[in-house]
């Protein structure tokens, strides 16, 4: 369980996150949704560390994380290796192949031999349907290609959570699919998901609940159901710009 | 003696000393400057504070110093004038070093403290993205540096890298004037043997140009290799 408080985050004078509170369950899909420069990224960034908020609690299980105060190396570490991201921009290591790509954080950052991270990753690879690209490099590869090995790299590390930052949002339309099957399978295997999106529709189907960030504060959370019909001006807004935008 | 036979004599003799001094110094140096350019490098890059900061100024001061002020005075200022760094007690004689390790501290913080300006950028122009991802899996600073940056910086600074070791090749002709045998300086003894400047000029020209070329091929084979990932189909 990911249990944030009070959590808040400035860039400059800017409020990117205002006093957060939230949960993220374990085995459950969430989906983070709202308006451009909303603070969706920088909320999502913090569950991984990759930001760090400057006030307020961050709960891992049974880890404690104070903001207020500087943390460890090894806070972060083994935060990270809780969480891991997936991009927009899929951020594959463009040096090594994609087989390599996947086994990389396996025996670096687990010590696993190179034979039990091999096997691993081709089972992940198959999984995701890129087996028969595991000698390619990344820039051979499409954007839908490129963002299922970058979910197998993800997987590879085991995480408790899976952390995607609009990872659709660089694909055409019907790339985007064969991206998004697989985070549905994802979602029905119970993996737990915290999900960057843009795409409503997606996020209708996957999500178990919908958390709506508005101007770095949080404007809804809970039922997915609850989201869509919901009679808060606000959101109603913000789905029917969204709907239009899809057009 | 016409030309024919000068250069026929000249050259046995113009190719050892290449194989002897001039392309082992630059070799040694280049190696030498290529670690200390990774270190200076790093360290300007270096988020970290406090005390680190004076270690930072040290690296900062010295490659300005050596970009700041030519070859050759550098080379004359370690071999001749070291000896005259007399401290009472502690340095009675002064620095004195043979010719070849002179040269060669020379040349390689020369080489150092420009290659460490061509790495920096290189380490730079990685997008950030590729930390991010690293970290994310839960690396060290020190894992995602040698396992994931350096090895994509060093694919961008391969031609720059390539222009100063062959700039560096011929830069050690300097060494002559810091009494070392190396070619330029057995072209300029044969020369004032036979009088003809001329030819043994062009002949020890000619002898940097062929390996200059031959380090050119080898740079488009290397380029070749590295850069085998981002050729797309």
């Amino acid at each position: 369980m990911i249990n944030l408080k009070n959590v808040s985050k400035t860039f400059g004078k800017q409020h990117a996150l205002d006093n957060i509170s939230l949960q993220f369950p374990k085995n459950k899909t969430s989906v983070i949704v709202g308006p451009s420069g909303s603070g969706k990224s920088t909320l999502l960034r913090s569950l991984n560390l990759l930001e760090t908020p400057e006030a307020g609690e961050y709960e891992f299980n049974d880890q404690k994380i104070d903001f207020s105060k500087k943390l460890s190396s090894k806070t972060i570490l083994n935060i990270r290796r809780k969480t891991s991201m997936v991009f927009q921009s899929f951020n594959l290591f463009p040096h090594l192949t994609v087989l390599k790509n996947v086994m990389e954080g396996q025996v670096q950052v687990l010590n696993k031999s190179k034979e039990e991270a091999k096997e691993v990753a081709e089972q992940l690879l198959d999984k995701v349907g890129m087996l028969d690209k595991a000698d390619s490099y990344p820039s051979q590869l499409s954007g839908g290609q490129a963002q299922r090995v970058a979910i197998a790299r993800s997987l590879a590390m085991h995480p408790e959570y899976i952390l995607l930052d609009e990872p659709t949002s660089a694909l055409d339309p019907e790339i985007e699919l064969e991206v998004l099957k697989v985070l549905l399978d994802l979602a029905k295997e119970k993996q737990s998901l915290v999900i960057v999106t843009h795409n409503l529709t997606f996020a209708q189907r996957v999500a178990d609940k919908i958390v709506f960030i508005e101007d770095g504060k949080v404007g809804f959370d809970g039922d997915t159901k609850d989201f869509f019909e919901s009679d808060d001006q606000r959101i109603k807004d913000f789905l029917a710009a969204m709907t239009l935008q899809n057009i | 003696m016409s030309a024919w036979d000068i250069i026929r004599d000249a050259t046995p003799q113009l190719v050892s000393a290449c194989i002897a001094y001039t392309i082992p110094i630059a070799i040694v140096s280049f190696i030498i400057g290529l670690t200390i350019a990774v270190i200076t490098a790093l360290v300007k890059i270096s988020h970290r504070g406090g005390l680190f900061n004076i270690v930072k100024a040290f690296f900062y001061f010295y490659v300005w110093l050596f970009r700041s002020t030519p070859l050759l005075v550098q080379l004359f200022i370690v071999f001749f004038g070291l000896p005259y760094l007399r401290i009472a007690g502690i340095l009675p004689d002064g620095i004195r070093l043979t010719p070849v390790v002179a040269g060669i501290i020379t040349f390689s913080l020369n080489t150092g403290a420009y290659a460490s300006e061509t790495i920096r950028g290189a380490i730079l122009s990685i997008p950030d993205g590729q930390w991010e991802a690293a970290y994310s899996l839960g690396m060290t600073k020190r894992k995602v540096l040698w396992r994931i940056i350096l090895p994509q910086a060093s694919r961008v600074s391969l031609p720059p890298l390539s222009n100063e070791f062959i700039g560096l090749v011929k830069d050690t002709s300097l060494a002559a004037s810091i009494t070392i045998v190396e070619m330029f300086e057995v072209s300029q003894q044969i020369a004032a043997e036979n009088y003809q400047p001329l030819i043994m000029y062009i002949l020890v020209a000619a002898i940097y140009a062929v390996i200059c070329s031959v380090l050119t091929i080898l740079q488009s084979y290397l380029e070749k290799r590295v850069s085998r990932y981002s050729v797309s189909n």
